[in-house]
This record gives structure tokens, sequence and C-alpha cells, in this order.
């Protein structure tokens, strides 16, 4: 093992019926250092830190930890916290009614009775030491996500890990708490602690980790300083293809970006729901591509859910094709032509148990209605088509949909749209928590949807994004509309100025 | 779903395995398993259990009698409640445990009817058919009642089916006045026991008849699609169109619709009613049922045949329980006893080590012999 080595693996295979999920795969952690692990989705990231805290059994290769002779036996997740190793998931996975220093001592009490002054002492100190802004005896749940996410961490070192993983973490928290938890992992960088840092924001791996280890398709592809490897290069590498892919899009955008002569296709007038947002007013032509930007939480999606009747529609007009129309229940929408990717994939887009074919083709079926079944032949059809036409990776389309990974996942959800051919196309955050790779397609898809006459509403936290999509932006800010920009004035700085609300 | 392989390519050499995996993890394994299992208990220990004769029955007519025979026709309720229950457990992940004692209402109101409200008829005072209607849409009605509770009120399953638990045996006795009806007709006994010419009892084909029209409805509506999808996300179903609350229901009155069926075999065997002990307990064989079948009790996807096969499987064990004289007292421990054996062995965890270990031992043996 190398010196400045914390944990070293050698050779790692794992193989899943079917698929050769890790072929000889070589890691490297240093002590102090945030090291990046990159890969489109598929690429084994998740299988390689489950082999590694103890979730998958590996099936080949070796695990050499600091401070342990030889090959380090980790069968189980409580194996890798014992040799030092913890894990913190995108999904926060403590007790949200127990108090913060609870939480942090869960299940490391000894003995039968518990000392809470101790125990709030202790956490307290840890919680100074790291500096996160809570208070030991506050309960968890009503700390912010980032917070309960920084507590997680708290847990984590506090167990005296050497290596920390975390799996991104940064998904579901806004860009002030992002720099709080960096601030975090500096410090502990500093007190040598090894950080695995897996994301999908390339952005933030510039701006916190010192190395990148790129996986493809189940092998590495290779570990780099990050000076060494622009933007550009790791994004070409992950893809396994030279790619620009900031220019790809923005040449392709460039013909339709702008279609003001098109009828709307809707209107809405005075829209609200019980939702909490403030009416609005809203429209869009036929072939365009338009978003609705703003913060977490300022409304945008609460928008687009009260144009598909998701929330309970409590005034305002809407008119399809210069008729007016009643959308009081998402079926209502969708028989107007309208369809909608909700922001939750797992909790409102996918039904797990069933079948990729079958999460394919409900939304037609519910259209066809409860009478007129769609064809096993029909089905398979449709869902072949999709697969091929999306390159949807699935082992076949009777495998059920939540073993597919986030990005392919989306991907079917977005074929249950296309098939409904629909004349107007909700996409909110189609593209978060998937990999690069599928975020260009979808963007692409998006795009080449509005040159065939589709409509489409795009809603994306990453502002390049939109930028390369759409042509308008209608700006939301606590709950409300407060502008709407298109032509010139969609640049980056003009609608960060319109999000924050400075002079207008 | 974790198969650890020490080399991949014997996987690739050895689609052997597979096929045994394959047979495991099939939901109907278990129930067949079961099944086979008793067949072979029974031709081992005595093979004339399976023997098939014709008899003379009280009536004087040549009608076919055996164990077998048996099975078949005391399952018929069993196996109509089981289909019901199925959906009702796909849909809202719990299961209705009034089924027994909606069986008794129902049996109730269409005894009241037949008997024109006297104590004893030897006629029937109304067409049977129609007295039938009436008890479905009775417990179509009573199976709204539980639907609404559970879907549009969010009670858990088990609690909002308890009311009727509790109080349908009682709604059974008042229907009739606290009188415990006869009917004596020969003709309403024909649903129960055997029609006039047919060697076969009538049960046998009703049920044959529920499962034929289920079929149907399967092949022909979205109903199995939908049920599952509410059942798996209800939020994901309401943002495809569909409503999540109207198919809950759904289930519930097609429940009550099978339960009505259910109830009117029970009365026409004998032609009367015992209100606390027609039915009783067979809500748990129902759920028993689903669960044998391989389905999962927390709802979303379903198999009904897996059901409808533990649903024999079930009232085959009690058969045969019965052909070796357990008293009728000590028969729910033997019947326990078999039960956790089948239940552990469905369960997921057990049966992917189950398949693990086989194809483990054949990985095994093939790179020996590579050697």
């Amino acid at each position: 093992m190398r010196k400045d080595a914390v944990l070293e693996m050698h050779g790692i295979c794992k193989y899943f019926p079917g698929v050769r999920a890790l072929q000889d795969v070589d890691f490297t952690l240093r002590k102090g250092e945030i090291h990046a692990l990159m890969g489109e989705n598929g690429a084994g990231k998740s299988t390689l830190i489950k082999v590694l805290t103890g979730v998958y059994a590996k099936d080949g290769g070796e695990v050499h930890i600091e401070g342990v002779d030889g090959p380090a036996v980790i069968r189980s997740p409580q194996d890798a916290q014992n040799a030092g190793i913890s894990t913190v998931y995108q999904e926060i996975t403590l007790c949200p009614n127990l108090s913060v220093a609870e939480n942090m001592y869960i299940g490391r009490t000894e003995g039968a009775l518990t000392s809470w002054k101790k125990m709030n002492q202790g956490a307290g100190r840890i919680l100074q030491d790291l500096g996160i802004p809570a208070s030991p005896t506050q309960q968890l749940g009503s700390c912010s996500i980032a917070v309960q996410q920084m507590v997680a961490i708290a847990r984590a070192v506090d167990m005296e890990c050497k290596v920390l993983i975390l799996d991104e973490p940064t998904s579901s928290l806004d860009e002030q708490e992002v720099q709080k938890l960096f601030g975090l992992m500096r410090s502990l960088r500093k007190k040598g602690v090894g950080i695995i840092f897996v994301t999908h924001f390339l952005e933030q791996v510039y701006e916190v980790c010192d190395r990148i280890t790129v996986l493809r398709d189940g092998q590495l592809v290779g570990e780099y300083i990050i000076e060494d490897l622009p933007r550009v290069k790791l994004v070409s590498k992950m893809l396994g293809k030279e790619l620009d892919d900031m220019a790809d899009i923005k040449g392709e955008s460039g013909g339709v970006a702008i279609s003001r002569e098109g009828a709307p296709v809707l209107e809405a007038h005075d829209l609200c729901s019980n939702a909490g947002i403030k009416p609005f007013d809203f429209s869009i032509r036929k072939g365009e591509v338009n978003g609705f930007t703003g913060l977490l939480g300022s409304g945008r999606s609460e928008c687009v859910r009260a144009i598909f009747g998701a929330d309970r529609v409590t005034g305002g007009k809407v008119k399809m094709d210069g008729k007016e129309v009643r959308i009081k229940k998402p079926l209502d929408a969708m028989k107007q032509g309208i369809g909608y990717l909700p922001e939750d994939r797992k909790g409102d887009g996918i039904v797990g148990d069933l079948s990729v074919r079958e999460n394919i083709i409900l939304a037609y079926q519910v259209m066809k209605g409860f009478f007129h079944p769609v064809s096993r032949a029909q089905a398979e059809a449709f869902a072949d088509d999709y697969i091929k036409l999306l390159e949807i990776k699935t082992a076949s389309a009777d495998t059920p949909i939540k073993s597919l990974s986030g990005g392919n996942q989306q991907k079917c959800i977005l074929a249950r749209w296309l098939l409904t051919d629909p004349k107007y196309l909700i996409l909110d955050e189609p593209t978060r928590g998937i990999d690069i790779g599928t975020k260009i397609e979808i963007q692409k898809l998006v795009l080449r949807l509005a040159e065939k006459g589709t409509s489409a509403t795009f809603i994306s936290s990453e502002i390049d994004e939109m930028l390369r999509t759409c042509s308008r932006l209608v700006v939301m800010r606590d709950r409300k509309a407060v502008g709407e920009l298109s032509g010139e004035d969609l640049t980056q700085a003009k609608i960060m100025a319109t999000i924050a609300g400075g002079d207008e | 779903m974790m198969t650890p392989v020490k080399n991949p390519e014997i996987k690739v050499k050895q689609p052997g395995e597979s096929f045994f995996k394959r047979l495991v993890r099939q939901q109907l394994f278990i129930p067949f398993a079961a099944l086979a299992l008793l067949v072979i208990f029974n031709l081992i220990a005595d093979p004339s259990f399976f023997a098939v004769t014709i008899k003379e029955n009280s009536l004087g007519n040549p009608v076919l009698s055996g164990n077998i025979i048996s099975v078949l026709d005391n399952a018929s309720e069993l196996v109509i409640l089981a289909i019901g229950m199925t959906l009702v457990t796909a849909s809202s992940g719990g299961q209705d445990i009034s089924v027994g004692a909606t069986m008794a209402i129902a049996g109730s109101v269409i005894l009241r009817m037949v008997c024109g409200g006297q104590v004893t008829a030897d006629t029937l005072q109304m067409p049977l058919f129609l007295a039938v209607l009436v008890g479905i849409v009775v417990t179509a009605l009573f199976g709204a009642f539980n639907g609404t509770l559970v879907a549009y009120f969010k009670i858990q399953p088990m609690v909002a089916t308890l009311i009727m638990f509790t109080a349908g045996r009682s709604i059974a006795a008042w229907i009739n006045n606290n009188q415990l009806p006869i009917m004596n007709d020969i003709s309403f006994k024909y649903a129960g026991t055997f029609l006039p010419g047919i060697p076969v009892p009538t049960p046998i084909f009703i049920t044959a008849f529920v499962i034929l029209l289920f079929w149907l409805v399967l092949k022909f509506t979205t109903l199995g699609l939908y049920t599952q999808s509410v059942g798996i996300n209800a939020n994901s179903s309401r943002l495809n169109g569909l409503d999540p609350q109207k198919i809950k229901l759904l289930t519930y009155v097609i429940l009550g619709v099978c339960v009505a069926v259910a109830g009117f075999i029970r009365v026409s065997r004998s032609g009367s009613i015992n209100y606390s002990r027609i039915a009783e307990n067979i809500e748990m064989d129902a759920i028993l049922a689903v669960a044998l079948g391989g389905n999962a009790l927390s709802g979303g996807k379903f198999n009904i045949y897996g059901s409808i096969l533990g649903a024999y499987v079930i009232q085959f064990l009690t058969t045969t329980l019965y052909k070796y004289e357990v008293p009728s007292t000590a028969l729910p421990a033997y019947k326990a006893v078999v039960v956790i054996l089948l239940v552990v062995l469905s369960a997921p965890v057990v049966r992917s080590k189950m398949a693990n270990l086989r194809f483990r031992a054949k990985a095994g043996s093939t790179a020996k012999e590579a050697k």
C-alpha cells in the first residue's frame, strides 16, 4: 500500500446476471483529499461504493485500508463502519423526529442507560468544531435539508471515519447550502479525512475536488489531478467520445429558439391553485420551448402543476388553441394534449414494481380508456420502439422500472408522454440527478420535438441548461411570477438579477 | 438478487441453473409445490384418497363422490372470495376482514327474499335470480361502504372493515328479525348441491364461471393494470390520469359482489343459515389464499391465479386432515403448522436463498469438472 493512501482498491470485479458491473477497477484514496468519482449512470459508481460499503459482495479484487494488515474483509455496512468507512447518502437516512444529538449517537450508546447530558455535550462540541448551525437538542426535522445532511456527516465524522463517502449530497441543496457543505468538506480534508465525492454537478467537482477518477461501462478510465483535466476533457472521458457539450447544443438551438409567429397553444389567465401560488398569466406558442426559473421553492413547479391540474385549481381561465377549457384533474389536461413529467421521479413519476413496458404505455392506456386495453403485442411494439429511440438501457421491456438507473427511468417517463403524442409537454426538472450524457440527450430531444411543432415547458435548476433550450423564461420569486425574459435578455447575469430581485 | 459468480464464463455456459432459478422465482412455484406435496403425501399414505365413485345422493340421483370432488366443491366460496380479496389487496395494500360477516348478510338477504319473510317456506316466493341480484346489490353496497372508508377517508383497510366484521352478523340476524328461515324448495338447493341429472356439484360450475368471468375482465379491461398501478404508486397513477380513490372503491365493490355469490352458494348448500357460524373465519383463509399465491399483502403486483390455486391448496389441506380424522377442534393447529411452513418458504428472502444455494452447488460442481 502507498504511504499516503488511506484506501486502496485493486482489481475490483462485480457481476450481475448478464452484466459486468465492475471489471478490474482500481481506486486509490489519499489522506486529506477530496476525490470525485465520476461517470455516467451505469458506469459503476454506485456499484463500486456498494462494494466498498459491504452492501454488495465483490466477485474479485482486494480492498486495503490504512491500519489493517492484508486485504480488508467487508461483508456488511457494519463491517465497513468498523473499518472506518462512513457513507452519507443522497436521501437523508436519519430520523427527523429525534433530536440532532440523538441522531448522532443512535445505535452507538453503550449499555442500556443513556447519559443525555453527556450526549448533548458531545454532540454540541462536534457541531461547534465543524461549524454546523444546529443545536444538539433541536429536532432534526426542524433543520434545513442542508443542515440535516451536515448532521449526517457529523455523525460519520464522530465515528472516527478515515473514509467518508458522499453520494450525491448536493442534489437537494441550494447554492448557499452547497457552500456550507463545501466548507465542512474542506475542514474535514484538513483533518486528514479522505472524502469520496459522487456528484453530477461538474461545477462542484471543479470547485472542491483535488482528484478525479472516471469510470465508464464498469471499467476504469483513469485517475487525474484536477488541474490536468479541463471540463471538456472530463466530459469526453465520461462519454468516451470527443465532444464539446456546450457548443453542440447551442448550435442546434439557434434555429428554433425564436418562434414568435406561431399561434398560442395554451393561454392561462390568473391561474392559481391550492398550492399557494399567486395567480399568474402564461402562454406558449406552437413549437416554442419556454421555461420557469427561480430558486427552489419559488413556485415554479406549482405553476406547471396548476396548468396540468395536478394541484386543485382554484381560479383562472385556460384556453387551448383559443378555446376555453376546464382542467380540473390530470386526465382533463391529458385529453387536451398536455403531458407532464413531474419533478419527483420516484414519488410521482415511476410506478416502481411495474415493468418498463407497462410504465411506458400507462398514460396512453389511461387515455384510451378502461375498456380498451392495449394488446400485449402492441404494448411490446411501443415499448421496443421507445427503448430503441431513446436508447433506454434495460435488460428487457419486462424488467421492473425501479431496477433501472435514474436516467433510464427518466427516459421511460419521457417515452410514456411521447407515446401520447402531446401538443404541449411540461418537463419539470427532467435532468435532475441523471448523468451528463442523458442530460444532453434530453435537451436535444426537447429541441427536436419543438422543431416538429410540439410546445414544451422546461424547468431546470441549472440555468445554463435553460439558456440552451428555452427561448423565453418566466422568472418566479416568492411564489409569484416576477418577470419574463426573452431574446437578448436571456443571459445568465440578467436572469440572476431578476431572480434576486434587485432594481428592475 | 445477488448471484455470487466466481467466474463469469460459468454463467454463460450454464443456462440450466437459471432455469431452476426461474422456476423457484416463479410466483406460482410455492402453491404448486404445496399442492404437489399434498398429492404425493396422499398417494403414499392412501391412494384411495383420489378415488372418485358414483353414489346415489339423498334424492336418489347418481352423483360423483370422492375427496377430490369434495375439495373442488368445498373450495368454491373460498376461491371466489380469494379473487375479490386479491384485487382489494392489490389496490389498497390491505385486506377486507369483513367478508365472512357480509357473506352472512348476503345469505340472510337471499333467504329472506326467497322465503318471502316467512320462517319456513316450501316454495320460492320470488324468482331465484332476482333474490340473488338483491343479495349482490346489498353486499356491493357494503363493499362500497368499506371502500369509501378506505379510499376517501384513508382509514387502514383492516380497521375500516373491522366495523362490518363486528356488525355484519348482527345485521344479518336483524334482516330476518332474528328468525332462522328455512327454505325447503329443492330448486333453491340446486346451486349449492346438484342440478338434476348432472353428477358434478354445481358450485364447481359456478366457480369455474366466476374464474372465467375474471379472466375475461382482466383480458378485456385495464382493471389489472390500474389496480396494480394504484397499489404501487397512487401519486404517479393520479398524474397519469387515473383516479386512485375510484379504483380502490371499485375493487371493494367487486369484492362485495364476490361475497354475495359465495354467500349464495353457502346458504343454498343447506337452505338455512346460522348467523354466528356461517362462513366463520373464512376471511382468514381468503387472506391466506392471497398470500399463498405469492401475492404481497402490502399491495401492488398481483397474480389472481396464484390466489385461486392458494384457495384450493387450503381446501385440499383441510380435506386431507379431515380424512385422517383430525378432530375439527384440533384442525386449526395442524393447519397452522403447514401454513407457517408454506409462508416461510414463499417469503422472498428464503426463496432467493434457495435459488442461490442450488445455483452455487451447481456452479461449484462444474468448476470442479472443468479442472
